[in-house]
């Protein structure tokens, strides 16, 4: 059993939609509650991941599981190769926590077409753990490009007015990045082969110990650190976010912000950094740059939006940067703060989005200037909507502050910390638009009338909010059951790219700087 | 005299071209049988050119299972892997043609029984070019498939745009024709053969040959007259109109079969041929790669009529092919076999399902025609996304496997440039897919589409046209082998 527990949890939802597709499409209850046990299924099916002591002693990859797939002698070898470790543990883990939720929330925000929306969100959980549990490079890729298409056609069909263009941008800008990735996938493999390895498939294990001169490396790197750049997203490539985010329904926005975005920051992580560790030298003060400009300019553009799903929107791209910023520290405090940050982000900013989808599902409108005063109409809606506030803020007790301030610190230690000095700024500013949206939307006097009969959050709608608060305080106030299993793996992620680092400086790599055969 | 005879049909072998004799006497059968049909009953006709197929198609899977190689008509012709694997190309896009033609034609009020036979006729001729080993029986081929195209495109006597394509079609076909014969010419006088072995043994013996302007100028013409029926820019002004213009089944079967049997000849030519001159032409079609890639894309961003769009994205899947050609390398090579096998599974499949959506008179082929349209007619919808995500190249999917081995092919020859080109260009092209889905569903329909009749023929076509896309996309080796098997 638990040998293909991975396989069995990512595929799950794969079942599952095919049988939903047999379920007549008038019977809405059946097909939402059938999708809503699928993906509790899954959670309760990836459960035994958290409770397994081994990550924390190990940074081996665990529940491994291997089959040759693809197999053309003499040309190429793909395999099914998958596994996690520390890093991935948690990001898997928060995809199956939040999707129950995404689905319970849009229990009646679908006015068309449930089967169609509960199909694809099905699709979409199968590729997004796909993707955070492949150890093969072009498994990974597969998953990756399949998130593209059930997300295309969730902004496309159940989006605002503006859906078409969102989702066209959000399709096209992705696809670019990662068409180019796939260059460098396959150049990546055959100078694998040329420089003597024994691929088996396209292993990362094996690329990991690839050495290659750092001119080619930084080539390389662009082209994964573009791809991952337009997902995560980092300022100046982030500009589907907010179009994405604003169109998409509910449960659409929630998955964007708390999973998908974390592609990248992941892809960052696994892939781009531990491969290339010159060329992310080489590009650190750049990368780091973009971080602090994407953390300010996020959060100024952020504090003039009318819109609450915008602002949200704008403030990931701040909040995002401040993971960027912990990763690229290359510490255990920056990339710990960063990875737990990536978990963060994903309940707060889902919470956020939860929360807008609420009120707009009563009041059709998010802009600010209609609300006012709503504190005293709906208290629960208020205590929660304040707690998960500070969190984003990053208010000590939350979780966001655990986060921030790691990611801080760890920037602060390392060569960075003139940029971790400006970020600072961020969390100031965060408070400011964050504080400043909540006050003018909940606060003061109710003025207008039609928020006069508004009523507070139904049991279901507490149902959902009440995991995503435990968390808040959970890592807020007991950090270490994340740290611990997830520091082994970083330990030893940073280790690995340090070494290759200091080799680099000491000894040039006598390798050829291209493809040399025909 | 008698001893002529005989040692000439001593060399003469009919096993080289069976599937191609099958297919021919079907054909004249079937001409016959027509004549004495009741006129308008074309059903009975269809199906028998489809059983026709699937013997050809057994015969040949015989012949794989065989290995061997087998040579006729005094090396005219051989029947190895390479010609093998195009047939199965060309039998793959006469079936699926076939099987969505009947209804359309009745729809159309056309119900010629040739039709059928032509098909049949065209895709020996694809056969013949496949397998040919000499200049003169590629250019028979050719005329043989050409001949039968020109016909089929302009069938719709009393439709303007028909009758536009297939005289377009006739006059630059025969003049391309003409460059063709004239290259031919060029390489004999240089060569004194028109075997292809024998000519690329002969220039690498004669290294002084390779730089004789006779020779290239004889590899350019040649090159012109294949590369105008692949439909490569800047010789590629007839397909939008040819494409548009032909009945929807023919624009389908034209943009799968007879170009992977230009392709065919061109790589046979190219790699046995013209072996030596490989740093001319690559550096040729590399150039030509990009202008057709780029400008295909480009241009299907601005159109609205579906028909047209994809006769520029086809333009633009040639120019994908070039790119594995240019590359010229076993995995390169072999991409572009299973690219062009992809290819027909993806293009006709989308051609099918717009013979389905189409009113009588080719109407409601536009952006505004489909709105809403996988709202209304779901299968289609579901169809026509997973053969456009195929042409995208997203995984997994056929489109995604092709287009992954070419471009493997031109990286590992270190054409890095070409390939990112190439995917740029892929990029280019999810605009124009990517905007279809946006009118079949993001927009409220406007019409009930209560004319689109789910035809047996038509249907059991884009089962088949998904079934090839999916397992082509997610077991892709078995096919990529057999690919393998067939480089020389």
């Amino acid at each position: 059993m638990s040998e293909h527990l991975l396989s069995l949890m990512t595929f799950l939802p794969l079942v599952g939609m095919v049988i939903l597709l047999f379920i007549p499409r008038d019977n809405e209850p059946l097909l939402k509650s059938f999708t809503l046990i699928v993906t509790l299924v899954t959670f309760f099916v990836s459960l035994p991941l958290a409770f397994n002591d081994a990550f924390r002693t190990s940074s081996e990859m665990q529940y491994t599981e291997f089959a040759s797939w693809i197999n053309i002698g003499g040309f190429f070898q793909m395999n099914y190769n998958v596994g996690i470790d520390g890093i991935s543990l948690w990001l898997v883990l928060l995809t199956t926590f939040i999707m129950p939720i995404a689905v319970l929330s849009t229990w009646k925000a679908v006015p068309k077409g449930v089967k169609g929306f509960m199909a694809l969100l099905l699709l979409l959980e199968t590729a997004m753990l796909g993707a955070f549990i492949s150890l093969d490079l072009f498994l990974f890729y597969i998953f990756w490009e399949l998130m593209l298409i059930p997300m295309y056609f969730l902004i496309g069909i159940w989006g605002g007015k503006n859906r078409i263009y969102a989702a066209v941008k959000f399709f096209i800008y992705t696809a670019v990045g990662s068409l180019l990735m796939l260059v460098a996938i396959i150049y990546v493999y055959y100078y694998a082969i040329q420089s003597g390895l024994s691929m088996d498939g396209f292993s990362i294990a094996q690329f990991y110990m690839m050495e290659i001169p750092a001119g080619l490396q930084l080539w390389l790197f662009l082209a994964f650190a573009f791809s991952f750049a337009i997902k995560v997203p980092m300022f100046p490539l982030h500009t589907w976010l907010p179009d994405a985010h604003t169109e998409a329904p509910t449960a659409g926005s929630v998955i964007l912000a708390a999973i998908l975005l974390k592609m990248g920051t992941y892809g960052f992580v696994r892939f781009a950094i531990p491969l290339f560790p010159e060329a992310l030298q080489t590009c650190m003060p750049y990368l780091a740059t973009l971080c602090v400009v994407g953390i300010i300019y996020g959060s100024l553009v952020a504090m003039v939006q009318s819109d609450v799903k915008k602002l949200v929107a704008y403030s990931s791209v701040a909040h995002l940067g401040f993971v960027m910023l912990g990763v690229f520290a290359l510490n255990l405090q920056g990339m710990a703060g960063g990875l737990i940050q990536m978990i963060n982000h994903g309940i707060s900013t889902g919470a956020l989005f939860l929360i807008v989808g609420f009120i707009y599902e009563r009041r059709h409108t998010r802009e600010i200037s209609e609300f006012g005063g709503l504190a005293k109409r709906m208290p629960i809606l208020t205590t929660i909507f304040m707690i998960i506030t500070f969190s984003s803020i990053g208010l000590p007790g939350t979780n966001g502050f655990v986060g921030e301030f790691l990611a801080i610190m760890g920037a602060f230690e390392s060569g960075l910390r003139w940029y971790a000095v400006v970020a600072t700024l961020g969390v100031i500013l965060a408070a400011v638009y964050m504080l400043w949206m909540f006050q003018r939307v909940m606060f003061g006097e109710l003025t207008n009338p039609k928020n006069a009969e508004l009523k507070d959050l139904s049991a279901r709608e507490i149902v959902i909010m009440i995991p995503l608060l435990i968390f808040v305080f959970w890592i807020g106030i007991f950090p270490n059951t994340f740290f611990d299993k997830m520091n082994p793996s970083l330990e030893n992620l940073i280790d690995q790219v340090k070494g290759k680092q200091q080799v680099a400086m000491v000894q040039h790599v006598d390798a050829p700087e291209h493809l040399e055969f025909k | 005299m008698e001893n002529l005879v005989q040692t000439a049909l001593a060399n003469v072998n009919f096993s080289a071209i069976m599937p191609s004799l099958i297919l021919i006497c079907f054909g004249m059968a079937l001409l016959l049988i027509g004549v004495f049909s009741r006129r308008g009953r074309t059903t009975h006709i269809a199906w028998i050119s489809i059983i026709g197929l699937v013997i050809t198609a057994v015969y040949t899977y015989v012949d794989w299972m065989d290995a061997e190689s087998h040579f006729g008509f005094a090396g005219h012709v051989a029947q190895d892997n390479f010609a093998v694997f195009f047939n199965i190309i060309f039998l793959v896009a006469a079936v699926l043609t076939i099987l969505m033609s009947d209804d359309y034609l009745k729809r159309e009020g056309y119900p010629i029984n040739e039709y059928y036979a032509l098909i049949l006729f065209t895709t020996a001729g694809a056969m013949w070019m496949a397998s040919g080993t000499d200049l003169m029986t590629i250019f028979l081929g050719l005329e043989v498939l050409s001949i039968s195209l020109y016909v089929l495109a302009g069938l719709f006597r009393g439709d303007v745009r028909s009758n536009e394509a297939g005289l377009k079609y006739f006059l630059l076909g025969a003049f391309s024709t003409g460059f063709l014969l004239y290259g031919v010419a060029l390489l004999y006088g240089v060569a004194g053969t028109t075997n292809i072995a024998d000519i690329g043994m002969y220039l690498s013996a004669h290294k002084a040959a390779l730089g004789n302007p006779m020779t290239i100028a004889g590899m350019v013409l040649l090159s012109t007259g294949f590369l105008f029926k692949i439909g490569v820019v800047p010789f590629h002004m007839w397909t939008p109109d040819v494409y548009q213009g032909a009945p929807t089944p023919i624009t389908a079967f034209m943009s799968a079969g007879p170009k992977a049997a230009a392709i065919a000849a061109f790589l046979r030519i190219l790699l046995l041929g013209l072996g030596d001159l490989q740093a001319e032409w690559s550096m040729m079609l590399w150039v030509l790669a990009v202008l057709t890639m780029t400008v295909g894309n480009f241009v299907a961003i601005s159109q609205t009529n579906l028909k047209r769009m994809l006769a520029y994205s086809s333009i633009s899947h040639a120019g994908y092919a070039l790119v594995g050609i240019v590359a010229a390398n076993e995995i390169g090579i072999s991409g572009v076999m299973f690219y062009m096998l992809a290819y027909t599974f993806m293009n006709i499949g989308a051609f099918a399902v717009l013979v389905l959506a189409g009113k009588k008179g080719e109407e409601n082929l536009t952006l505004d025609g489909f709105a809403g349209f996988g709202y209304k007619r779901p299968f289609l919808g579901v169809a026509m996304c997973i053969f456009l995500f195929s042409l995208m190249g997203l995984p997994p999917t056929a489109g995604f496997a092709g287009k992954f081995y070419v471009f493997a092919g031109a990286i590992k020859a270190g054409y890095i440039w070409l390939a990112i080109i190439g995917v740029l260009n892929s990029a280019v092209s999810l605009y124009y897919y990517l905007r279809v889905m946006v009118y079949m569903y993001f927009r409220e329909p406007l019409e009930d589409y209560s004319w689109v009749k789910l035809h047996a023929g038509a249907v059991i076509s884009i089962v088949l046209a998904l079934l090839g896309v999916l397992y082509l996309g997610v077991l892709p080796d078995g096919v990529m082998e057999m690919a393998k098997l067939a480089f020389f």
